[in-house]
């Protein structure tokens, strides 16, 4: 079944991809989950299209992780960590020290010696940076304070990984012997095989500096050369050699590649190629990602499973408890509110990709046996897969049971209010709309699934309900039934979406105005039925762009009619453009067509009175015709 | 049968005691069309072209307003600065406004006493409206004495209600071809006696 090509392994990759994504969004699923479950249906036990069972295929995949870090790496500027500083110390810290120490007694208790249990507490305390921030990310969650808490614990974990990766050849209770595993397929010649234990921590610290030097001293100076060319692609190339470089000279001193990447990452995160080097590395990441989701969903040995099921579902399930109990009491400790916390625990609870980096180097140095390595790196892979589950386990099934007994009494009060607008929303676009109603002294009900911004807000005296608005009975409770207007205005347009639908099926007098972000979800919305359409940054760049043409001399009062006449042909434009969208052609045909139209009609202003237009009464040029020339 | 089109201008119609209730009384009459100006283009953005048919399809033109500073809110000059075009309106071709005719209905806050040459305000409200009646001219429209309702800080509720009616008794008269044109042509105010403009009613 296995060609060998690179484009036969592209093609059966891109065509999961494809078909397996979009059904597993349909379906509510998201995208992560969507390719895990293509790599286990193109793994080698299931239809076997890519791999053999003991080709290990992971080292494809490393490559997605790789860059995923380099760019984890790249947002992390000294500044923002220092800001975080508490959260990452604190609760990243306490998270790996407590997980570490709690799976360390769970080996001891099943009998491993303490080296290995240490080996494997600290590698399994780790979760998955990809599958969490991506999910989350996907979900609009990255903002509330479960999210932020995540990604400040998943920080702590990729720092984390450096001392790691130096105290585990220290662990190390066998003579060092080569089995031929390697999670990363490169490591058979490493520089440092053989050394001494010392040696290796020694040549780790010293590839850690060695990186942190020349991103200080030698690669900004070198983009600065290649900048100069002034070819973008070849800017490109620069990045991507970078990435390839670091990861060749890491796995040859024996270190990850993903954790060298990152380490540059942080280093030129204040460097001023920063945004240049995201964007270029951006699509190539999550294509890459995506691929990673893919080889952990085929790495799942399912021979392995299958032989002993019982013994890996405890694992699994021991795995997932131990995490989940101490990330829900350290989200307590941080004053999460209960449903956030969930979300926190629940989003975390899983191993980590670092987890086959490190397994795969504990065996290297001889800290894990094979026999040892295989199960954990199967029990890692399953609770990955699982991850996705949790989290829609928690949205689907615990926020709404768990939301209404939180929202149930707050609403009660809230009933007899019936007011005419509920404004689903309350972040950077919903506030404005909110307290402008607000004080017009319109009754507004507010909803907001951030419970720690509702907490916030209501103790700036805003009185803000905590719930989901895409709930038949949380609308109802909100006064649905008798309110006039809906304001959509949350930051997932997946959720806008949702409570539009909703309100729609279930209310269907009410009037719904609705944010978006930009065309595209504007011509959603049409198509769901939505009258009233905002594009949150058509009036604020409108409105720059009135001023930029004051401060290069147009009066003001001409700049802003060309603006509203702008604003008012894109606005129809929108209405016409939302039809011919399936029709990719006819569409770009039709929008070249009005940008030129546009441009035409406001210079045709400018240059005054070609043609009648709205403001011709202004113009002298038909008084001049008729009476100038007699004089 | 005439129709009308009320230009109704009232920048705070919410602060509103007198206008409001004129409003009100005109807004459902048959036959006429109540076009809210400061509701249609809050922020001035007139659409020229949908005015202009506006006009072309009525017969009879009416500005209800306030009467601030001797003259009309802005967004009416505004209208009028943008709507009536020159090869249009008047000029050479501009005869889309001929033979109809025009009214300005306002309410002002000072009695009518105060409206002559030894008042406070030194001319009449019709020597005041000599721009727009002059643009009406321009444009080949009929213009009428203003229909005013005076001193209307001081008047109460049953007095607003009186004027609202004489307000619509003009409109009505206006519509049906029955106002007696000649008989108003010099006076002051078209609502200085209704019963010398229009045929009696049951109500008298």
């Amino acid at each position: 079944m296995n060609e060998g090509g690179i484009f036969y392994q592209a093609f059966v990759f891109l065509t999961a991809a494809v078909i397996t994504v979009p059904v597993a969004k349909r379906l509510g699923l998201g995208s992560v989950l969507g390719y895990l479950i293509a790599g286990i249906a193109i793994g080698p036990f299931a239809l076997d299209f890519v791999g053999e069972k003991g080709q290990d295929i992971m080292h494809f995949a490393e490559f997605g992780v790789v860059m995923m870090l380099f760019l984890v790496g790249l947002e992390l500027e000294p500044a923002l960590l220092w800001r975080m500083r508490t959260p990452i110390l604190g609760l990243g810290g306490l998270q790996v020290g407590l997980t570490a120490a709690a799976i360390t007694l769970a080996g001891l208790a099943l009998g491993q010696h303490w080296q290995a249990s240490l080996a494997i507490g600290l590698t399994l305390a780790l979760s998955s940076t990809a599958i969490v921030l991506q999910t989350l990310n996907e979900k609009g969650l990255l903002p509330t304070r479960a999210g932020q808490s995540s990604f400040s614990v998943l920080l702590f974990q990729d720092i984390a990984v450096i001392p790691i990766l130096a105290v585990l050849p220290l662990l190390a209770t066998k003579v060092m012997h080569h089995d031929g595993h390697h999670g990363d397929g490169h490591a058979a010649t490493t520089w440092v095989e053989g050394m001494p234990a010392w040696a290796q921590t020694l040549a780790v610290l010293c590839a850690v500096a060695a990186v942190i030097l020349a991103g200080r001293f030698l690669i900004v100076p070198a983009f600065r050369a290649i900048a100069r060319t002034g070819l973008r692609e070849l800017f490109t190339a620069g990045a991507l050699l970078l990435v390839i470089g670091i990861a060749l000279l890491m796995t040859r001193v024996g270190l990850s590649p993903a954790l060298g990447t990152f380490l540059a990452g942080v280093v030129l995160a204040n460097s001023e190629y920063r945004h240049e080097l995201e964007s270029d590395i951006e699509p190539f990441k999550g294509l890459l990602l995506g691929l990673f989701f893919i080889a952990v969903g085929a790495s799942i040995d399912f021979d392995l499973v299958a032989s002993r099921p019982a013994q890996i579902a405890g694992l699994v399930a021991g795995l997932i408890a131990i995490k989940l109990v101490i990330l829900l009491a350290l989200g307590k400790l941080f004053r999460l509110s209960l449903d956030q916390n969930l979300l926190f625990g629940l989003s975390m609870a899983q191993g980590g990709e670092f987890a086959f980096v490190l397994f795969s180097f504990a065996s290297q140095n001889g800290v894990l046996g094979q026999e040892l390595v295989g199960p954990l790196v199967a029990v890692v892979a399953v609770s990955m897969a699982l991850a996705p589950m949790l989290m829609l386990l928690n949205e689907k099934l615990i926020q709404p049971r768990f939301g209404t007994k939180e929202a149930g009494p707050r609403d009660a009060d809230e009933i007899h209010e019936e007011n005419p607008v509920i404004l689903a929303g309350f972040g950077r676009f919903g506030h404005s709309v909110g307290r402008l109603l607000l004080a017009n002294g319109v009754g507004t009900t507010i909803l907001d699934v951030d419970s720690d911004q509702v907490d916030l807000l209501r103790k700036l005296g805003l009185k803000v309900f905590y719930g989901d608005a895409s709930r038949v009975d949380l609308l109802q409770a909100a006064g649905a039934g008798k309110a006039r207007l809906l304001i959509v205005a949350v930051d997932a347009p997946e959720k806008g979406r949702e409570i539009i639908h909703t309100a729609r099926k279930h209310f269907p007098q009410l009037r719904i105005l609705a944010r978006a972000r930009g065309r595209y979800e504007a011509y959603d919305l049409i198509e769901d039925g939505v009258e009233f359409v905002y594009r949150e940054t058509l009036d604020s760049s409108l409105r720059l762009g009135v001023d930029a043409l004051c401060h290069l001399g147009f009066r003001r009062h001409q700049a802003l009619r060309a603006a509203r006449k702008f604003r008012r042909h894109d606005e129809a434009a929108v209405q016409e453009l939302v039809h011919m969208r399936s029709d990719r052609k006819a569409y770009m045909i039709r929008a070249r067509q009005i940008i030129g139209d546009v441009e035409r009609i406001i210079r045709e202003e400018v240059e005054l009175g070609r043609k009648p237009s709205p403001d011709a009464a202004w113009d002298t040029n038909s008084m001049l015709d008729e009476y100038g020339r007699k004089s | 049968m005439h129709s009308i089109l009320i230009l109704f201008a009232h920048p705070a119609l919410e602060r509103s005691r007198v206008n409001v209730r004129l409003a009100a009384a005109a807004r459902d009459l048959p036959g006429v069309t109540f076009h809210d100006l400061y509701q249609r283009y809050p922020d001035f953005d007139i659409d020229v072209a949908r005015e202009q048919e506006l006009l072309e399809s009525h017969d009879i033109v009416v500005m209800q307003h306030p009467f601030y500073w001797y003259s009309t809110p802005a967004l009416i000059k505004e209208w009028e600065d943008l709507v009536l075009q020159h090869g249009w309106a008047y000029g050479s071709g501009g005869t889309a406004l001929a033979g109809k005719t025009m009214l300005n209905a306002l309410t002002a806050g000072a009695p009518e006493e105060a409206y002559c040459r030894v008042g406070r305000n030194r001319y009449t409200v019709r020597e005041l409206l000599a721009p727009l009646e002059q643009t009406a001219l321009l444009c080949g429209m009929d213009y009428l004495p203003p229909f005013i309702v005076h001193a209307t800080h001081t008047l109460d509720a049953s007095d607003i209600d009186r004027h609202a009616a004489d307000y619509r008794r003009v409109l009505e008269g206006l519509r049906d071809g029955v106002l007696d044109r000649d008989a108003v042509k010099d006076a002051v105010r078209l609502n200085a006696d209704l019963d010398v403009a229009l045929p009696a009613t049951e109500e008298g």
